[in-house]
């Protein structure tokens, strides 16, 4: 193992976690919520919702974020690449997982292990236990090396 | 006063993210592949993520109303299920496939990316698979 440090940004990355941190925040003392995307993202949709409404603003403004980032300075190179199947089946995974496991990276991941949350350390240490995996798989695990 | 507060705090989540590089899909494959060149980024991401949302979340807790008068809404200890490891190795595996997960998949349809749109669309499917709302009232579950 290597540090790839033409990629790491520990500054950035540690002051972009501690806006994300900062959001948290807000949303909890302002709205008394917990920043968990994928349970705002389900509350948004379901039709028989009455208030509903704050979660679709969240996610307005995560929506809104890179237009706003672009008004100041060009965003980030982004790398994704895949074929239409692999970010269906991706996506599935994800949304049903985040339901099943009652939250995402920023429920659990961020929030539940901020709070100390025995339930979302289990889940986080979960996702992030298949998700090596299933990248080790993807790049090395299938590749048979040949002498 | 309620939407303002979620707009600008979602608006913010999704800054912080495209600071932390975390709008980038091959940055986060690149933390999740210590066997390659290793980009420990999202480490960093989490902690400081972390140490802000522990203050504020602390300061919350002690709370009943929050400043729009809301009540404060954080979800109470529960006992460990076998839901959250099941549904978190499930999350973990298309995590790890795309290097997406809902909150940067926001971000990046904002930006108009196509790949980006069907994994939320196959997310959306998969919320419905899970929640199946045309058999049952749906169970809203707060602690997501």
């Amino acid at each position: 193992m290597s540090i790839d440090h033409t990629h790491f940004s520990p500054v950035t990355s540690l002051a972009g976690g501690a806006l994300i941190g900062f959001a948290v925040s807000l949303l909890a003392l302002g709205l008394g919520r917990i920043a968990g995307i994928s349970g705002m993202l389900a509350a948004a949709l379901r039709p028989d919702r009455s208030s509903r409404s704050w979660q679709l603003a969240f996610c307005a403004g995560l929506l809104a974020s890179p237009w706003l980032w672009q008004a100041f300075r060009p965003l980030p190179a982004i790398q994704a690449q895949a074929s239409w199947e692999r970010w269906l089946l991706a996506g599935l995974l994800v949304g049903y997982g985040a339901r099943l496991a009652g939250g995402c990276t920023s429920g659990h991941g961020v929030c539940g292990l901020s709070r100390g949350s025995p339930r979302s350390l289990l889940a986080t240490a979960s996702f992030m236990l298949t998700g090596f995996l299933v990248v080790w798989l993807d790049r090395h695990g299938l590749r048979v090396p040949r002498s | 006063m309620k939407i303002l507060v979620a707009g600008l705090s979602g608006l913010l989540f999704g800054l912080g993210l495209i600071l932390a590089g975390m709008s980038n899909p091959g940055k986060v494959i690149g933390f999740l592949d210590p066997g390659g060149a290793w980009d420990p980024s999202l480490a960093l991401v989490m902690l400081g993520a972390i140490a802000v949302s522990a203050i504020g979340l602390g300061l919350a807790g002690r709370r009943r109303v929050s400043w729009t008068g809301q009540p404060v809404h954080l979800p109470p200890r529960r006992p460990l299920q076998n839901r959250l490891w099941r549904g978190g190795m499930l999350f973990g595996a298309g995590w790890g496939l795309v290097g997406l997960c809902p909150g940067p998949d926001l971000v990046l349809i904002g930006t108009g990316h196509t790949g980006a749109m069907l994994f939320g669309l196959a997310m959306l499917a998969g919320f419905q698979l899970h929640d199946r709302p045309w058999r049952r009232p749906s169970r809203a579950t707060l602690h997501d």
